[in-house]
């Protein structure tokens, strides 16, 4: 469930940014999101190779917790970029805005 | 148990060696003092990406490392993983790293090698076209 969660959202990322391009460095999640579902996909080969068809039956309670884990990991996601996003400041709106501050002292 | 330090370990050298050739690059122009565009084109696009593999890496472990705090396997006190404490854990943990976490630093490892060749492909088919 986490890697399917993920890897819904690594599309969706990889699709806002073919179609509207990396202004907001879109491609932050998107690096971050397929890494980490290539990673889970190496996890459930591996639990599959133990399970091997118990795998696609899960107890809802785990599924559920699983569910909640891939919304929680793809929060944190948005987290990072966005921490990504306020630092590099690709818009410039900092700027702008200290820059309109500092024309509002002088006059 | 800790499988995302393989491949972390792997973006931390990955990213180690590509300074390091940066830095080199930029000594070795600035005491040519000149620009050879051809050359550097060629070795900025190897470096560049270098950056593609160490981005899903370290994207991907960040995601893995706050799967392993959701599991209680990461503490932010010492040893830090919980696997650590007892030798049964620990060598349990230590399989899962020679399984799992090569197993996924091979796995993206492959994947960047595959978008590697497709981007070579294109650049080739790219220029043929304009020819």
């Amino acid at each position: 469930m986490t890697l399917l969660i993920v890897s819904i959202a690594a599309v969706i990322c990889t699709f806002i940014w073919y179609t509207k391009g990396n202004a907001c460095r879109i491609s932050t999640l998107c690096w971050m999101f397929w890494g980490a579902s290539l990673m889970w996909l190496v996890d459930a080969f591996a639990e599959y190779a133990e399970l091997h068809e118990e795998y696609f039956t899960p107890a809802p309670a785990d599924m559920l917790n699983d569910a909640f884990l891939g919304c929680s990991a793809v929060a944190f996601g948005l987290i990072i970029w966005l921490a990504d996003l306020l630092i590099h400041d690709p818009k410039g709106v900092f700027r702008k805005k200290k820059s309109l501050k500092e024309d509002a002292e002088h006059v | 148990m800790a499988c995302f330090l393989v491949p972390a370990a792997e973006a931390a050298v990955v990213t180690i060696i590509r300074k390091i050739a940066e830095d080199n690059q930029q000594k070795k122009y600035s005491a040519l003092k000149v620009h050879p565009e051809e050359v550097l084109k060629s070795e900025e696009s190897v470096l560049h990406k270098t950056r593609w593999l160490t981005n899903l890496l370290w994207g991907g472990s960040a995601l893995l490392a706050f799967e392993h705090v959701w599991h209680g396997e990461v503490t932010p006190w010492f040893p830090f993983l919980t696997a650590m404490r007892e030798p049964d854990s620990t060598s349990a943990m230590l399989h899962e790293m020679a399984t799992n976490g090569i197993g996924m630093a091979a796995l993206v490892t492959l994947v960047w090698t595959g978008m590697l060749a497709v981007n070579h492909i294109r650049n080739k088919k790219n220029i043929q076209e304009a020819q």
